[in-house]
């Protein structure tokens, strides 16, 4: 029984790990639409919109979001943060472990943390 | 002679089917993916040159079918994955029209032949029972007021050919092309269709799916009429 049920852990935690996209990929993929290529906000997507995407290379601006702001802006979409519905919840898309290696991704592209 | 007949029908019936399966192997299958299942990593995603078809008997109306693949017009201004279409310009990205590629023009009797075919594969008759569009009207102002304003949907959707977003496929013909069940259950869950899907979940209610649909609609009927 202990095996078995050691067997379905261990392959479990292999399926998911088989699934974890890299946070570059998953920035390519998920946020160069509205952020950009070089991630400055100037995605295809901006024409029309009313409020601009954030620029992640905007050291200022981003030192001053923590890592657990980012994280639920993410997750949650910009209204869990009171900024805006065109940043939408990618909680359906990517898993919690995914959107923290994300954050991390911002702090490179911004060289920067927060409060600094 | 009864059984002369019978021959006969069954022997254009497999040839008829023959054919759809040849052209659909042959001027199909390069770029769509016709057995499934979805693209299950990111990279499986990028190499998409066209849309899963595997689904695609719940998913088009068949006369949309027909009539498109006589006279393809693109559906997704930035291709089918936008990474391998974009380039930096001075305001920002741009669309680099020079990689996108035309779709194959089919005869009036292919694309009837073809159509045919798609329409028999239905392997989420699951996802598409669960949803239920009522007959239903909304104004295109309301529509626009609550669906682009408040969802969002115009950030990466045209909802008129010159407004909107260009990295999902454009809103205005949605109604044409999609039966309201798979447009219903696609927003409520597009990772359920396609896993790694750069549309997001925005946990739509009940009610407001029912009224995205019917704003759809709307808006499919303003583009016919200004054809």
């Amino acid at each position: 029984m202990l095996n078995k049920l050691l067997f379905a852990a261990l392959l479990a935690c292999s399926l998911q790990a088989q699934a974890k996209e890299s946070a570059a990929d998953n920035y390519k993929t998920y946020c160069v639409q509205c952020h950009g290529m070089e991630g400055n906000g100037k995605g295809i997507n901006i024409r029309d919109m009313s409020v601009n995407p954030r620029d992640h290379t905007d050291a200022k601006a981003m030192s001053g979001r923590s890592d657990e702001t980012l994280f639920k802006a993410i997750k949650e979409g910009g209204s869990a943060i009171s900024k805006s519905v065109l940043m939408p919840p990618w909680e359906g898309a990517l898993s919690d472990e995914e959107i923290k290696d994300l954050v991390q991704h911002l702090r490179i592209l911004c060289t920067c943390k927060f409060g600094t | 002679m009864m059984q002369r007949i019978i021959f006969s029908s069954l022997l254009f019936v497999s040839t008829t089917a023959f054919a759809a399966d040849g052209i659909l192997q042959k001027d199909c299958a390069a770029c769509h993916n016709l057995t499934g299942p979805a693209a299950q990593t990111l990279k499986e995603a990028w190499a998409k040159k066209g849309p899963g078809l595997f689904y695609a008997g719940n998913k088009y109306r068949q006369e949309w079918l027909v009539s498109w693949l006589q006279k393809p017009q693109r559906i997704r201004p930035a291709g089918m994955y936008y990474g391998d279409h974009i380039k930096p310009g001075p305001k920002g990205d741009e669309i680099d029209t020079s990689t996108l590629k035309d779709h194959v023009v089919l005869t009036k009797a292919d694309a009837a032949t073809v159509a045919a075919e798609l329409m028999k594969l239905k392997p989420h008759d699951d996802l598409i029972a669960k949803e239920k569009i009522e007959p239903g009207a909304i104004s295109k102002d309301e529509g626009e007021k609550v669906f682009d304003k408040f969802w969002g949907c115009m950030a990466c959707h045209l909802i008129e050919p010159g407004y909107g977003g260009f990295s999902g496929p454009e809103l205005y013909t949605a109604a044409q092309r999609l039966q309201p069940e798979f447009m219903a259950s696609f927003i409520r869950n597009p990772q359920a269709w396609e896993p790694k899907t750069w549309m997001p979940n925005k946990e739509v209610s009940n009610g407001n799916l029912q009224k995205m649909v019917h704003y759809f609609e709307v808006l499919s009927k303003e583009t016919a009429n200004a054809q």
